[in-house]
């Protein structure tokens, strides 16, 4: 039969205007509307055919495409824009659940079974320097910062499903809001500070042969050995390579999202905001594990972060390469109390009274 | 309960842009954004085509399925509105969207998305006040039992809006009626000699 091949072309040629045309309406109905193939085999379709519609679906417009819309760079279809959303919300959300469910059990679960990790030998009373007041405002920064994005960013994520209709609608507005703000203003300060941190502790964090024997003992977190250790031990190092390296793609991929003003594509965006989701993610699981060590995990680590010293006893146990080089700086605990003192005088409400 | 649907004919449009005027026109919309755009594929060859396009209200929205601050609502009537008090201009409506519909006006600091702005249906949106909404969303005709705008004033009829199944029934009706002899304007004397569904861009 000669007319069957146009025939079929225009059939083929009217279904899939049918489909981008109607759009959500239902395909039996399309069906309907090629019942009469003879009629339509006799006029000319000057539309779309299988290759147009190719290169729609494909996001390549070609140098006759025509949009009247100003500054519009989109296609007539948005090709990645379902794909997008089926990562997002299939894949990302709920295993972004799932890893930090999983991290916080794993803690919860190492927490009962073994407990803290307490000093073995008594404290000498005597302390160690170990991060100077600039350190400790920079770590507690950047610390802050970490978690104030990553509850915000944990709000956008999956606030909807608790606090909309927990609080309603108007305080709800003002909470995703506020989490927005705060996100992508502080972000960029985040990043900077991050960067920061990052070049000062680099010294500190060169990886060293004695790292790959912590790492076969596992870094002595469980029992009673101990490793050797400089002033990082192997898993510090980790923390601060993984910071270095999945930390600064989250910075990278925040600065695509914060600025849309500089003319990235859609489909940039949408690269973007998965790594980011899937990096901030992981970071954050992570970081539950380093607040645990560094607070409730081990006994003796919160004081150096907080106070700037640590005891000789648990500079031994746990970085005992970094005590030796270091030892003969020990001052006695008094002696440093008493210099506070001096330093910084209590106030006196009896003075401090005006008039 | 109806569903609301756009629907263009590509076969009918000429790209006149008179949709994207009335839009902007009823609805009165932000500077910089334009609701309905109209695409044309190969301009200037024998195989253009255009087609108008604006939110088309999809039945398994994108844009409800990633919004951040599920601000998005379908109404009974199929057509899929959003909230601008819980709107904080992410963009992932835009990211999601098939169609490019969600637009942001450009009014903050850093490029900050100001808050979404897409097509109604011309169904307006959620509001204290007709003016406030007026001033939000733009014109609430659904509610006057008027179809949009765009669609009403369509010079060739290309872009049709309404019920799903009145407008496929309308469509079909075209298909069948369109490629007739006498280009279905039947009694047309010259009808053999000046065949209306003649192509000159096809051969024959
Ligand atoms: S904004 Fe886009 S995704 Fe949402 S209903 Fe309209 S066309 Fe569909
Ligand atoms: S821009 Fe507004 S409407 Fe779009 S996804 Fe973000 S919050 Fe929702």
């Amino acid at each position: 039969m000669t007319v069957s091949t146009p025939w079929r072309l225009v059939v083929r040629r009217l279904s899939l205007i049918a489909v981008l045309l109607m759009a959500g309406l239902l395909l039996s109905q399309l069906t309907v509307a090629q019942s009469d193939p003879d009629k339509e085999a006799g006029f000319a379709v000057p539309a779309v055919d299988a290759d147009i519609w190719r290169q729609v679906r494909s996001g390549d417009t070609g140098p006759n495409y025509r949009d009247s819309r100003a500054d519009s760079n989109y296609n007539l279809v948005n090709a990645s824009g379902e794909t997008w959303r089926q990562w997002r919300n299939q894949w990302v959300s709920p295993y972004g659940l799932i890893v930090l469910g999983g991290m916080l059990a794993m803690i919860a679960i190492f927490y009962v079974i073994f407990g803290r990790k307490a000093l073995d030998e008594p404290r000498t009373g005597r302390k160690l320097l170990r991060w100077t007041v600039l350190d400790r405002s920079l770590h507690w920064s950047v610390a802050t910062l970490f978690l104030v994005l990553a509850v915000t960013g944990l709000n956008l994520l999956y606030g909807k499903f608790v606090f909309k209709p927990l609080f309603g609608d108007a305080l709800w507005a003002s909470m995703i809001s506020g989490s927005k703000l705060l996100h992508n203003y502080l972000g960029p300060i985040f990043s900077i500070l991050l960067i920061i941190v990052l070049a000062k502790f680099l010294k500190h964090n060169l990886p060293k042969k004695h790292d790959w024997e912590w790492f076969k003992k596992g870094g002595g977190l469980i029992g009673k050995g101990h490793v050797d250790a400089g002033f990082a031990n192997g898993g510090e190092k980790v923390w601060y390579w993984l910071l270095a390296s999945v930390g600064l793609l989250v910075i990278a991929s925040g600065f695509v999202l914060d600025f849309p003003n500089y003319g990235q594509a859609r489909d940039t965006m949408q690269w973007a905001n998965l790594l980011h989701a899937v990096a901030a993610l992981g970071l954050t699981a992570v970081a539950f594990g380093h607040i645990y060590i560094g607070t409730l995990g081990t006994e003796g680590s919160i004081e150096g972060m907080s106070t700037g010293y640590v005891d000789e006893t648990w500079a031994k146990e746990h970085h005992n390469l970094w005590y030796e080089e270091v030892k003969d700086s020990a001052r006695d605990e008094t002696e440093l109390a008493s210099e506070n003192v001096q330093r910084h005088p209590p106030d006196n409400p009896a003075t401090d009274r005006p008039g | 309960m109806a569903q609301m649907k756009f629907m263009c004919d590509a076969e009918r449009c000429i790209e006149c842009n008179g949709c994207v005027t009335a839009c902007k026109n009823a609805n009165e919309v932000e500077w910089g954004v334009q609701r309905r755009r109209v695409v044309t594929l190969n301009d200037g060859e024998s195989d253009e085509v255009s087609i108008s396009v604006a939110c088309m209200h999809c039945d398994d929205a994108p844009c409800m399925a990633v919004c951040p601050t599920d601000c998005f609502y379908k109404t009974d009537d199929g057509i899929v509105l959003h909230d601008k008090d819980l709107c904080i201009g992410c963009g992932y409506c835009l990211y999601a969207c098939p169609f490019g519909a969600p637009q942001f006006p450009k009014q903050n600091a850093f490029g900050e998305r100001g808050k979404m702005d897409k097509c109604t249906f011309c169904a307006g949106g959620p509001a204290d006040s007709k003016e406030e909404e007026y001033e939000k969303y733009g014109a609430n005709r659904i509610a006057e039992g008027k179809l949009p705008l765009c669609a009403e004033m369509c010079s060739t009829k290309a872009l049709l809006a309404g019920d799903a199944q009145t407008i496929a029934d309308i469509f079909r009706q075209r298909v069948v009626q369109r490629g007739h002899e006498d280009g279905a304007w039947s009694g047309n004397a010259r009808a053999d000699a000046d065949n209306l569904a003649y192509d000159a861009a096809q051969e024959g």
